[in-house]
């Protein structure tokens, strides 16, 4: 009976020694998104009041330093560019031959009218230098047992203050993001799908946004190919690269 | 009786004149001032019609639910058609398109990059077309500050403060950032034609008015606006006309379940207005009744003042045998004489310079530096119904209030020491 009680009295012991803290995890996750380099070949949809409207685009990026952007389609978009060098973002338009600096409020604004701003295309930076992560429960979301993290930023620079993140605890991985302004006000929902396994790492290939703010059904974001770590050569991202 | 009062106001100056002087220039005071306050915030909403609301406003009802947020993806669209269908329906009425819209506006350097660059808030108008009324509706000649208007669908005026903080000068390019109506980036080049002085703090930090054709091709809208604003035939807003012109469109236009469908909103119920006009005729009241209050208490110390001195005459009247009464209700008699015909010419003067003011206005522009803006610097006066009875209220009351305190005084009065009173 003693020996009973000893073993009643130490499992949740050890059931908290198994649970990782919520910076386990986020190294966990950022091990499965962060990346070197990428190229990226992506479709945005995006549900607008009136009409829904894709637009298809290429990605050259390398850690959240530098990333280069050409849109390739509609016609409307086609030959857009954009630049990002640490946290400046240029953007060259055919139609008016001019390269302008998007700086500022600018910033918060919607990226080609979808339901991500310049800022949240921008952010590739790892959540661990961002966030102080609290493991605060767990659920199950889309049949996948789920972790629940709340972030909370620990410097006033980062554009979201707050997180909520549904981390699938097999794959590491987020399901479902709630971003928070400072006040609390829910900004932001995502929802990350088609979860797969590209080199060694999970990684999901769509992602549906909802800008809490906006009118709309939301903008999915489906990546159509990626591939990491690849050589990207330096030429790319300069200003030179966006008129030709 | 007021035959014999009136004769002996009319007779013995003393008593009369100087109390109906009062009684005439407080009046016409009171009546001046309700006129021009009045005049001032009916300009300020002649003002707002003009510039953004119209005396009528048709939007889709998605736009007008959220029209604070102007969103342009929610705009009307096929509007040529609507217009000529509404101007057959109000042949009297004048519609016009506009765009309002925000964004970035650029200046390029010699290389074409980024020089300086600041949010825009931008109104489209008719600018360029043969029979464009905007031009004068908006005041843009007087508010003209350097270059000319534009010409061409892609030339802009900005605000002079918002030129100078983006260093370009008339005939220097300028580039939009926006969105078009279907959510897409807008990015197109424009050529400043002038520069203007709104007025309006916040459009002098980031004003811009632009064509609306070269809008319209800008933000992806053609034959697209945000709103279409109706002006009624009389410069000055009737909210009832306005309310019969409404009812008329929504019946026949407005769809319950299309938020796309046209819905038209009058300018007493447009969402920035709706408390404004409240706000008027309250602010309106609590200036008059101040300045009621202010002219009541110089009023009704002149009905004080002519009932001490009389005191020798109420004596003597009181000691050849008249009743106090007698003399007490006399004096409330002839106080209400003098109140009203102090009243009527001083009401006549007040709406006389009123109506001056009306029909020439009062020009404060050399008061303010010659600047020139599209804020109007003519004030008028507006002569309203209340005009012809309100200064009866501080012309008439006070002095017989004044003069009822003062007359308490005679039954005080003790008949044994009059004798004494009138020997010294």
């Amino acid at each position: 009976m003693k020996r009973f009680a000893l073993i009643i009295f130490f499992i949740p012991a050890f059931i908290r020694a198994q649970e990782p803290t919520g910076k386990e995890i986020l190294e966990r996750i950022d091990k499965n998104m962060a990346y070197k380099s990428a190229i990226t070949t992506s479709k945005m949809v995006i549900h607008g009041s009136r009409q829904t409207r894709t637009i298809e685009a290429k990605t050259w990026g390398i850690g959240d330093e530098k990333a280069f952007t050409e849109y390739l389609a509609p016609a409307r978009e086609k030959g857009t560019k954009m630049l990002k060098l640490e946290d400046q973002l240029w953007i060259y338009s055919p139609g008016s031959d001019r390269t302008i600096q998007i700086s500022g409020h600018m910033l918060r604004q919607s990226l080609m009218g979808s339901d991500l701003s310049y800022e949240d295309m921008m952010d590739n930076n790892e959540m661990i230098e961002d966030y102080h992560a609290t493991v605060i429960g767990s659920e199950v979301f889309e049949e996948r047992d789920c972790w629940i993290v709340e972030l909370q930023a620990k410097t006033a620079e980062v554009n979201y203050q707050i997180r909520k993140i549904w981390v699938d605890k097999i794959r590491y991985i987020p399901l479902k993001e709630e971003l928070f302004a400072k006040s609390g006000k829910l900004l932001k929902r995502m929802e990350l799908s088609n979860i797969t396994k590209i080199d060694n790492r999970w990684f999901p290939k769509k992602m549906i946004f909802k800008d809490m703010l906006k009118r709309g059904d939301g903008t999915e974001f489906i990546i159509e190919s990626i591939q990491f770590n690849v050589n990207i050569p330096e030429y790319i991202f300069s200003k030179a690269s966006l008129k030709k | 009786m007021i035959r014999f009062l009136f004769k002996g106001l009319l007779r013995d100056r003393n008593r009369s004149l100087l109390p109906v002087l009062v009684v005439t220039v407080g009046v016409a005071l009171t009546v001046l001032a309700h006129c021009y306050i009045t005049g001032i915030l009916r300009d300020s909403i002649e003002f707002t019609a003009r510039y953004s609301s119209g005396h009528v406003k048709i939007m889709t009802r998605a736009y007008a639910e959220n029209s604070d947020q102007v969103p342009n993806d929610l705009a009307l669209l096929g509007v040529d058609e609507l217009i000529s269908n509404v101007q057959d329906d109000f042949p009297d009425m004048e519609f016009v398109q506009r765009i309002n819209f925000g964004g970035l506006l650029d200046s390029p350097d010699k290389y074409g990059e980024t020089k300086k660059q600041g949010i825009v808030s931008g109104i489209a108008v008719d600018l360029i077309s043969e029979n464009t009324k905007e031009t004068e509706r908006l005041n843009l000649a007087g508010a003209l500050r350097k270059g000319r208007f534009p010409e061409k669908p892609d030339e802009v005026l900005l605000s002079d403060e918002f030129a100078e903080k983006l260093e370009v000068n008339p005939g220097d390019p300028v580039t939009l950032i926006s969105s078009t109506m279907y959510g897409g980036m807008a990015v197109q080049n424009f050529v400043l034609a002038g520069t203007i002085e709104f007025g309006v703090e916040f459009m002098d930090r980031s004003g811009m008015i632009a064509d609306i054709t070269g809008i319209q091709n800008a933000l992806d809208m053609q034959d697209a606006c945000g709103e279409i604003l109706g002006f009624l035939d009389n410069p000055r807003y009737n909210d009832e006309m306005a309310m019969q012109v409404e009812q008329t469109f929504n019946n026949k236009y407005a769809d319950p379940d299309d938020q796309f469908s046209p819905v038209m909103s009058r300018l007493k119920n447009e969402s920035l207005l709706s408390g404004f006009f409240e706000m008027v005729d309250m602010f309106s009241g609590i200036i008059i009744f101040v300045f009621i209050l202010a002219m009541s208490i110089v009023l009704w110390n002149s009905g004080l003042i002519g009932g001490l001195r009389r005191y020798g005459e109420i004596g003597l009247r009181l000691a050849i045998g008249e009743e106090k009464g007698h003399i007490y209700r006399s004096m409330i008699g002839e106080a209400v004489l003098i109140g009203i015909v102090g009243s009527t010419i001083g009401t006549l003067i007040g709406l006389g310079f009123s109506y001056w003011l009306q029909e020439a206005g009062l020009d404060i522009g050399g008061i303010m530096k010659n600047s020139k803006m599209m804020m109007p610097s003519v004030f008028r006066a507006n002569i309203t119904p209340p005009a012809y009875y309100l200064g009866f209220i501080p012309g008439l009351f006070s002095v017989v209030l004044g003069t009822m305190l003062a007359g308490i005084g005679i039954y005080r009065r003790k008949t044994a020491s009059l004798f004494k009173e009138l020997e010294t």
